[in-house]
């Protein structure tokens, strides 16, 4: 007996939605076994889960803010993959554009009680340049250097993390905690709570301006990928190198490009989670977003409006999943659910043919 | 700061890397990328630990690391070999799914003390002067282990009948294929066996190392240390040793440098408990990057790169290398 796998002609278009649906069930369902063989009750979690991130307005809030930077950091991500440009340093370019935030907040370099007018654009914009710096280094080494991208991104993580730690252990550090001091109301992002004089409702609610940034951003590289002749060149890069370098398309240029828009998104997601809702530089800033922004990429197939679903989902499994027991539950989620979804893939791209007997005869290349 | 000492040390932190990244060339040579080293260590460090706290057996606990590594393995050369999958992706998916599930594994194994291997000093060897005290005194038995396996997979690779299969596998499938040898049966072995090894690896962390289990701060971006390695080594064990050795005499200096008090009369400025020591911190991950960009061109300017066919699935019929 032998398998086959066989290209299809034409995948039609429901089968890909379908199978990425499957492959989140059956995912969920192979966690479930995981989580029963350890010890736990897989129905109890998932419950919890779901009560926790979307059982209320105030915890679909909370369920929203911990999207908001999957969403930029999935969009960093899905731009740079989309090019086939593997940036596994949404993590560090992330920590790198929290940093730079905080830098115009601590080093007083503002006037003491400016107002948010002039803090949040410039924190934003410090934010965006931090980032795609750091989204740059790994760019140029890899257009001019040949540079493997995933070993640079990777390693760069470590290094923006240290970074991050130097400052809040030393420079920054509030009488020795490992966090900076709070920064001043002029420096944080507008929530929905903050009109409840208006709206009695938005009472509570902690989700932030941040998220609007995600859903413009999101609009702003769908525009780039889908409708503009660069977002053609990227898309060409990605789908054949061969096929744009005849056409034409300069990719060491593009590559450095990508790498710093990229790194500019994580880098908004790093100054919308300091600005936002941590409303302080500290050493655990991020739970790994820069990496589950890995899987959101993947997840929705590198489209930016599925990138804000994936990211709600997510957000919701990060924001429940901190009660969860054993702690690593959640990144093993993530972990079945980007197997699956792989396997799922090859699913939708070729038909599987068993056949019994011997070894159909080869065909003639 | 007793140098001796410092690069004993090194040696062994260096084997460490030194198993992982021999593992990672053989899988790479025949011509599937892995980049699930971190899951995979993860894997083995977790299951070795836990198996030897429950037995009692560091052997045991070993044998069980290395199984669980070629296991964990065997998923990405399921998915990358037959069903085609992008080895990019599969080995980020590999190395999420071994952080997680090594941390769901080791929950309540933490300030554990285990069973670990035995240190052996060589009589004679190690009465060498300068190097005999560094190389054969006090090292756990798996530094030995090292210095056999290193010229053993060097000469598989390069002077035997299969690994000159090997070599084909990875270099042109079509014509391995044409010849007889069966592409996907030893991509699969290579692929597993380099698991194998990323296991031992883990489980030389917690059972021999620095034995304990401290979360997925366990192995702390060393598999990826030794993915960048292998381009650096360009996919040659002997330089990968190298390689590995001199890593692990970094990360020991940089835990001993902090606890000197003053160089040459001037206060150390990296004294433990500073946090200019962050700084320190980053070295051996920046010394990855810079040591990528040398071996990279390196082996442009000789003409020696990667496997030809490294990262493309092989189907039997189809154009392509």
């Amino acid at each position: 007996m032998t398998i086959r796998l066989e290209p299809r002609v034409a995948a039609p278009r429901w089968l890909s939605t379908v199978a990425t649906i499957g492959a989140v069930a059956v995912a969920l369902v192979l966690s479930g076994a995981m989580i029963a063989f350890v010890g736990g009750d897989p129905i109890r979690s998932y419950l919890h889960i779901l009560s926790a991130s979307f059982g209320s307005i105030g915890v679909l809030s909370d369920t929203l803010v911990k999207a908001t930077p999957l969403i930029l950091t999935g969009l960093a991500c899905a731009l740079a993959f989309r090019m086939r440009l593997w940036n596994i340093g949404a993590e560090g370019q992330f920590l790198l554009g929290a940093w730079g935030a905080s830098a115009v907040v601590l080093s007083g370099f503002l006037p003491a009680g400016a107002p948010a007018i002039v803090y949040i654009p410039l924190m934003m914009v410090a934010g965006m340049a931090t980032g795609a710096v750091w989204g740059l280094v790994p760019g140029i080494l890899r257009a001019r250097l040949g540079v493997n991208e995933i070993i640079s991104t990777l390693m760069l993580n470590y290094v923006a993390l240290f970074w991050v730690q130097f400052w809040v252990f030393g420079p920054w550090s509030e009488s020795g905690f490992q966090q900076t001091k709070s920064f001043p109301r002029e420096a944080w992002l507008p929530r929905l709570s903050d009109f409840s004089g208006i709206v009695p409702a938005f009472g509570g609610l902690t989700v932030h301006l941040g998220l609007v940034f995600g859903l413009i951003a999101a609009g702003i590289v769908w525009l780039i990928l889908e409708r503009s002749r660069w977002g053609y060149e990227i898309r060409l890069i990605g789908d054949s190198p061969r096929a744009a370098r005849y056409a034409g398309v300069d990719i060491a240029r593009n590559l450095i490009v990508v790498f710093a828009v990229s790194g500019a998104l994580a880098g908004l997601a790093g100054m919308s989670e300091v600005a936002g809702s941590v409303h302080r530089l500290q050493d655990r800033i991020s739970p790994g977003y820069g990496f589950t922004a890995i899987i959101i990429a993947y997840l929705a197939k590198f489209h930016p409006g599925r990138v804000i679903v994936a990211a709600i989902l997510f957000g919701a499994l990060i924001l429940a999943g901190r009660e969860i027991q054993p702690s690593g539950i959640p990144a093993m989620i993530q972990g079945i659910i980007l197997f699956a979804l792989i396997v799922a893939d090859t699913l939708v791209r070729y038909r599987v043919r068993i056949e019994r007997g011997v070894a159909p005869p080869v065909a003639s290349g | 700061m007793d140098l001796t000492l410092v690069f004993a040390a090194g040696i062994a932190a260096g084997t460490v890397l030194l198993f992982a990244a021999v593992g990672e060339i053989f899988a790479e040579r025949a011509g599937v990328l892995n980049l699930g080293v971190e899951g995979m260590m993860l894997m083995g460090a977790v299951t070795g630990f836990s198996a030897s706290l429950s037995t009692g057996n560091p052997w045991l606990g070993l044998a069980v690391a290395m199984v669980t590594g070629g296991l964990v393995a065997l998923l990405h050369a399921v998915v990358t070999i037959h069903l085609r999958a992008d080895q990019v992706v599969s080995g980020l998916a590999l190395t999420f799914l071994g952080t997680g599930l090594a941390r769901v594994l080791g929950e309540g194994l933490t300030n554990r003390q285990v069973a670990t291997l035995p240190r052996l000093t060589i009589p004679f060897l190690s009465d060498i002067p300068l190097a005999g005290p560094i190389v054969f005194r006090e090292q756990s038995i798996l530094t030995y282990v090292g210095f056999i396996l290193v010229p053993l997979a060097w000469f598989w690779i390069e002077r035997t009948r299969p690994g000159l299969h090997l070599r084909a596998v990875g270099e042109y499938p079509a014509a391995a294929d044409a010849q007889g040898i069966g592409v996907y049966r030893l991509r699969y072995a290579y692929v597993v066996f380099g698991g194998v090894l990323a296991g031992l690896a883990g489980a030389a962390i917690t059972l021999a190392i620095s034995p304990g289990w401290f979360g997925d701060q366990t192995v702390n971006g060393r598999g990826w240390i030794a993915v960048g390695l292998v381009i650096f080594a360009r996919w040659n064990p002997i330089r990968a040793a190298i390689g590995a050795y001199l890593f692990g005499a970094i990360f020991r200096f940089i835990l001993d440098v902090q606890g000197v008090q003053s160089i040459l009369g001037v206060q150390n400025p990296f004294l433990a408990g500073r946090s200019s020591t962050f700084f320190l911190e980053m070295l051996p991950y920046l010394f990855v990057v810079f040591v990528v960009i040398l071996g990279g061109r390196a082996a442009t300017r000789q003409r020696i790169g990667a496997p030809a066919a490294l990262g493309t699935p092989y189907v039997r019929g189809e154009r392509g290398v």
